[in-house]
């Protein structure tokens, strides 16, 4: 929807109505909440560079807008699949900073007693199903829980998450499918943050859009700026009140961009250095969401400041909670394998 | 007692598991109007509707997929795959996905699934319609394995794998579908990881999976008559494998022969072997512990050949004997 980090009038008018529903304190939260992923990602990358981290991480800097919009438009009981790429989700959904960092330094504590570590967050009792390592793996489950939610009878709706080059997978193709023909309640979100790993999407696509897909489904399609959480909010709130009149499951491509390397053993000679510093100057999400803010008279600058503050707090006592909590006990180990 | 057949005694076995508890349902290609390729689930779209009798696209991975994400939501799935060789096009989710939640969610998950399929050789559909890839599903904690021998143990050892709260893979033989066998009316289960003693004897222990139980039985009869008497071991559940049974029996008889389908490098057998190797039955034994399996090649079409590729009763009968002799 906006194209670089001006704003203009006509966009702040277009904002007009979802601003005004939203309020201003879910709108400030929002904003808190891309402030708080942002922490996050950048300590457990500092974390990571200190030697305190054992496995590796896929950061989701640059992408926080996505993450809030998404989960903003969703309602508690919905069910989320994610991908690997998937901290930014998993706070945004509600998982507390401190059981997800404990997971990330592989403590007792942490939300999978650290058996699962970054790429496997998932806490059951806010149906957080799972972040997954296999490049869209838990996209065949979206039909699954879709089933699941037809057959009991609830107005539920289960997201599943993926990246563009999840897009590309087989198991896409029959998960949408399966999702369209028995109108599952299913809202397919493709974070487009342009490389595969190395992989750039003009590269791996012959169309613009991933969204370009959905029709070949018979299913309704959306490309929106994954970069601003309002519009990925708009996208989402429609695809969650048709996936809940009955209406079947919707593709919403939501364009963004990672900032940060693939993982940690990434020199990124894919791409240009200008290239990131042109998205992290012209549109950063947080930058951008926070002069809409203040242009909005919803924030001032004061209060657009000390977010960052507050974020660093929030990590701070989540680092420390962690540190405090054991390792998991090698008595263990043989746990959890069968119910 | 009442005579049913395999495939019937599975259809009464889901018929009541969907008619007890609201939560399973079938999903897979085929299963509806046509019945299920082998005929399984006839008649029971007319009893159960589309809703809970699912037909599928062909989308193997999905049709996993979608037990998994349901049964990580409260539901009790039963996936049909329509041969085995196409559980390969299923393996990410079953190995990836079912397999591993559980763990890597830090216990904290189930997976109530379980995905029927039927394998093996016999019926002349060569090398992409016949495989027995079991060993494949045994290598995965997190599965449980399951090959019921006749009809009787078919619908005992599916209830139980309903009832169960893990991905069960479950491996029905294309041959076994129209064997009769005495059936219970009621329902029952048959608790999974038990081995049983389909027949005692002392001389020879054969440890047999799926349809070559029946056949080491038809061994056993012929063997009899040479005053050879074979004990035919099944142990229904290759994973967990109850071996207790096993190296019981093995310390009474001395000897034992390990019989399966598949093919015999990296197979199941190799498994059952060191179990005995490892065991107290080790100093008990006065013959080398044998292996007799699939030849290491893909079935083959021709009727001849396909009969030769996989163990028989001969072939069983021969290497018992050769065992029971002292001739190996």
């Amino acid at each position: 929807m906006v194209a670089s980090g001006q704003l203009q009038p006509e966009v702040i008018q277009r904002y007009h109505e979802v601003i005004e529903s939203l309020g201003p304190e879910v709108l400030k939260q929002m904003l808190q909440d891309m402030h708080t992923i942002r922490a996050f990602e950048e300590r457990a990358e500092q974390l990571y560079s200190l030697g305190k981290v054992h496995g590796t991480m896929h950061l989701s800097i640059g992408q926080e807008a996505t993450a809030v919009g998404a989960s903003g438009a969703l309602r508690d009981g919905d069910y989320l699949l994610n991908h690997h790429r998937g901290h930014g989700h998993c706070l945004s959904w509600g998982s507390t900073p401190e059981r997800m960092m404990a997971e990330f330094l592989g403590r007792e504590a942490g939300y999978c007693r650290g058996r699962g570590g970054s790429m496997h967050i998932a806490d059951m009792e806010s149906n957080n199903l799972g972040a997954n390592g296999i490049v869209a793996g838990g996209v065949p489950l979206a039909v699954g829980v879709g089933l699941s939610i037809k057959m009991r009878k609830t107005d539920q709706v289960c997201i599943v998450i993926f990246g563009d080059g999840a897009s590309n997978e087989g198991a896409f193709h029959e998960s949408m499918n399966m999702a369209s023909i028995w109108n599952l309640p299913v809202i397919y979100l493709c974070e487009n943050n342009q490389y595969a790993m190395s992989m750039p999407f003009p590269k791996a696509f012959n169309i613009k859009h991933v969204s370009e897909r959905a029709p070949g489904y018979g299913i309704p399609g959306v490309t929106v700026d994954g970069n601003d959480p309002l519009d990925v909010y708009l996208a989402i709130s429609d695809a969650a009140a048709r996936a809940r009149r009955g209406e079947g499951p919707s593709l919403v491509e939501s364009v963004t961009y990672r900032y940060k390397g693939h993982s940690k053993s990434d020199r990124q000679a894919y791409r240009s250095r200008d290239e990131v510093a042109e998205w992290m100057e012209q549109r950063d999400p947080i930058k951008r969401f926070s002069s809409l803010l203040v242009a909005g008279g919803i924030l001032d600058q004061a209060g657009a400041d000390g977010m960052r503050e507050t974020a660093m707090g929030i990590i701070d006592r989540a680092v420390e909670f962690s540190e405090a909590s054991p390792m998991p006990d090698v008595s263990t180990i043989l746990e959890g394998v069968y119910a | 007692m009442r005579e049913l057949t395999y495939a019937e005694a599975l259809r009464e076995g889901l018929r009541q598991a969907m008619t007890a508890d609201s939560r399973v349902f079938m999903i897979g290609e085929d299963i509806g109007v046509y019945g299920g390729a082998f005929g399984v689930s006839a008649g029971l779209l007319q009893e159960f509707g589309a809703e809970r009798i699912i037909d599928t696209p062909i989308s193997e991975a999905t049709i996993a997929g979608a037990c998994i994400g349901a049964a990580l939501t409260g539901m009790r799935p039963v996936g049909e795959i329509q041969f085995m060789d196409f559980v390969t096009l299923t393996m990410e989710q079953m190995v990836l996905q079912a397999a591993k939640v559980r763990f890597m969610f830090g216990g904290k998950a189930s997976v109530p699934m379980v995905l029927r399929m039927p394998g093996g050789s016999g019926t002349g559909a060569a090398a992409q319609h016949s495989e027995s890839l079991e060993n494949w599903f045994v290598h995965v904690p997190g599965l449980k394995v399951v090959m019921p021998s006749n009809a009787y143990e078919a619908k005992g050892l599916l209830l139980a794998a309903i009832d169960d709260d893990n991905p069960v893979i479950f491996i029905e033989h294309k041959l076994l579908y129209k064997t009769k066998g005495d059936v219970p009316e009621e329902p029952y289960r048959i608790p999974l990881g038990q081995t049983r003693v389909a027949r005692e004897g002392q001389h020879v222990t054969v440890v047999a999976t799926s349809v070559m139980v029946s056949r080491a039985l038809a061994a056993a009869e012929e063997l009899a008559k040479e005053g050879i008497e074979l004990e035919v071991v099944d142990p229904r559940t290759l994973s967990p494998l109850d071996d207790a049974p096993i190296i019981a029996s093995v310390k009474k008889t001395g000897r034992a022969l390990v019989v399966h389908e598949a093919v015999q490098m990296g197979g199941f057998g190799g498994e059952i072997v060191a179990r005995i190797a490892s065991s107290e039955a080790f100093d008990y034994l006065e013959a080398p512990v044998r292996r007799l399996a699939g030849l290491d090649i893909p079935i083959p079409y021709n009727r001849e050949l396909e009969y030769h590729a996989v163990p028989q009763v001969e072939s069983i009968v021969r290497e018992a004997r050769k065992l029971a002799r002292g001739e190996y």
